[in-house]
């Protein structure tokens, strides 16, 4: 559905440049001079160091949720509510007691929001290896075969991405059912398009290049050649979206719960949080405030390490 | 223009014919039963059954595809279990209302990414630059429902100047198109930064410059003209990603658009109207990429269509 006068994205073109920087030097993508020179402009980039640095220690806290949070995020408490039955506020002037205040059910909020990074991070990581790992197949498939074989996956592709994202993602849930497994395949069956696209330009330019003209030659079957030849070169682009599809996922796995179909009570999840909360935000709203903070700083640092990444893997594309 | 216009109409069909195969596929193959959902779950055995069979759905896959198309094609998307209407009736009684949001978050959008985009490229690596650059990661980043509830929280409950959700005035319009359009903006101003500093070291734009400009003539003849391509494409590329968005704005505020029925239709288990404002919007997304491919010839004379 895309004509010819559209232009690629930025993204497809800059990282497309990069593979083909690297296929160029005849190295794999990301040969260990390459990662050195990598790391080096990586650490320069102040603001990706902070987004890579709390993105550690997001997942820190997501392993360690038993013993960072002080309360059981399902405990409610009997001081957790004042005397007309409303969430009791942030104690933290007087005493250490709720530090973020508690929700409608009196449960201690800022352990509910570090065992909520458990479930923002799961999905966000596992619909992203589903994401990435189908789009680098079809992309891969497609741009390598080009001709009618590509155009017909490609043309799927881009009939895929009229669907708006989250309405397509709600369809499925509401019809199989909210679970986190279900929200993990959904999430990464409607979000695989976006780096397909990008992957089908990557791989477009590389099949030009002699090494690959050379594989053929000697009669290297075709899924060899994928495998073995344009796969390494790929590497770089799925570092970076490693990281950007990742806050796209939990945006997306956040929005689902708001809905209320996504993971379900009583497992604590950042979007569901705000979604029972805010019938209460005139009177408390720090049931909303907190988690939307979490979902925005986790998002936030993954959009920042994955530019960040972007630029230190593409010197071609430095940051102006 | 016209044969292009047609061509791109022609193309159009095999999309719409997949999009309308990937819903009808959702609804075939997943395991809700739409005879026993249209019946109700106190309905007897029989009572399904016999429905079952008034409604088709004990014909093979491709009679009901062939029949699902037929009607599609005739503008009818089925009947809304819950609302007790034609679905496409009730698709078109709310997209008023969600056409009107979307416009004015894509304008909001524009408004504020454009102009800061700009801006930040022109004061390339100054504080204003840098504040511009981390604002629009921010507002990239924020959940969309999160930041209505926190406007919602500031400017209607504590300083009572707006309407505090629902549809009807100017006033209700506001916040939502605020809140629709403060996080595109970011993905604006970043796209319009790298745009023009794109320009801004082309070779036309140093001649401009030497032959003696004054430098908002060339900003606005020669950088803004050549940048502003990118960002239409963006606008295109944008509209999916929009009106998913704009469902969560609409629960937010109230609004009554096509998400917060979707939304509703979801709590209520009703799976034509689900899929019907899926299949809806779907279509008008396709529509949209039109007028965006023309806009792109009407705003570059570069690109012929034909």
């Amino acid at each position: 559905m895309r004509s010819d006068t559209r232009v690629p994205p930025p993204d497809a073109r800059s990282t497309s440049l990069a593979a083909t920087s690297a296929a160029a030097a005849g190295r794999s993508a990301v040969p260990e001079r390459q990662v050195t020179l990598a790391w080096r402009r990586f650490k320069r980039d102040r603001l990706a160091l902070a987004g890579g640095i709390f993105v550690l220690v997001l997942v820190l806290v997501a392993l360690l949720a038993p013993v960072l949070a002080p309360y059981d995020p399902a405990e409610q408490f009997t001081d957790g509510l004042t005397a007309d039955g409303l969430p009791v506020p942030s104690t933290l002037p007087g005493s250490t007691r709720f530090l973020l205040g508690t929700d409608q059910n009196g449960r201690d909020l800022l352990s509910r929001i570090i065992w909520g990074a458990r479930v923002s991070l799961t999905v966000g990581v596992l619909a992203n290896v589903i994401a990435v790992g189908f789009s680098v197949m079809v992309g891969a498939v497609a741009g390598y075969l080009g001709g009618w074989r590509g155009n017909v996956i490609m043309r799927f592709t881009d009939m895929m991405m009229a669907f708006p994202t989250l309405l397509l993602a709600i369809a499925l849930v509401a019809i199989l059912r909210p679970s986190i497994w279900v929200i993990i395949v959904v999430i990464g069956a409607v979000y695989w398009t976006w780096i397909a696209r990008i992957i089908y330009g990557a791989v477009r330019s590389l099949r030009e290049l002699e090494f690959v003209t050379a594989a053929v030659s000697i009669g290297a079957p075709t899924w060899r050649i994928i495998l073995r030849h344009i796969l390494p070169h790929l590497l770089s682009i799925v570092i970076v979206w490693a990281s950007l599809g990742i806050s796209t996922n939990v945006m997306l796995e956040a929005s689902l719960s708001y809905l209320g179909i996504g993971v379900q009570p009583p497992t604590p999840s950042w979007g569901g949080m705000i979604q029972q909360g805010q019938s209460f935000y005139r009177a408390a709203p720090w049931l909303v405030i907190y988690p939307g903070l979490a979902i925005m700083l986790t998002i936030l640092c993954f959009n920042l390490l994955g530019d960040g990444l972007r630029d230190a893997l593409d010197p071609q594309q430095q940051r102006r | 223009m016209v044969a292009y216009l047609l061509r791109r109409m022609l193309f159009a069909v095999p999309v719409l014919f997949g999009i309308s195969l990937i819903t009808f596929v959702l609804i075939y193959f997943l395991p809700a039963d739409p005879a026993r959902m249209y019946a109700g779950p106190n309905a007897s055995v029989e009572a399904v059954n016999r429905i079952r069979t008034q409604l088709g759905l004990d014909q093979p896959f491709y009679v009901q595809y062939g029949r699902f198309v037929e009607r599609a094609v005739q503008g009818d998307l089925g009947y809304s279990y819950q609302l007790q209407m034609p679905v496409i009736d009730a698709i078109l009684a709310r997209f008023p209302f969600t056409l009107q949001l979307t416009l004015a978050g894509i304008f909001v959008e524009l408004l504020i990414g454009v102009p800061a985009g700009l801006l930040a490229a022109v004061r390339r690596s100054t504080w204003l630059d840098g504040t511009s650059m981390v604002a629009a990661m921010i507002g990239v980043s924020s959940p969309p429902f999160w930041l209505g509830l926190l406007m919602l929280y500031f400017f209607a409950f504590r300083l009572g100047l707006f309407p505090l959700g629902g549809a009807g005035t100017w006033k209700h319009l506001v916040l939502p198109a605020v809140t629709a359009g403060l996080g595109g903006a970011g993905w604006y101003a970043r796209m319009t930064r790298s745009s023009v500093l794109e320009v801004l070291s082309a070779d036309y734009v140093r001649t401009a410059r030497a032959k003696g400009l004054a430098g908002s003539t060339v900003l606005r003849r020669h950088v803004l003209r050549n940048a502003i391509n990118p960002i239409v494409t963006m606008v295109g590329m944008d509209i999916p990603w929009f009106v998913g968005g704009v469902v969560l704005i609409e629960t937010v505020f109230a609004w009554p658009g096509l998400g917060r029925m979707m939304v509703d239709a979801i709590l209520t288990d009703d799976v034509p109207l689900i899929l019907g404002t899926v299949t809806f919007t779907a279509v008008l997304v396709v529509v949209s990429s039109i007028i965006i491919d023309l806009a792109h010839a009407l705003l570059d004379p570069r690109i012929r269509l034909g």
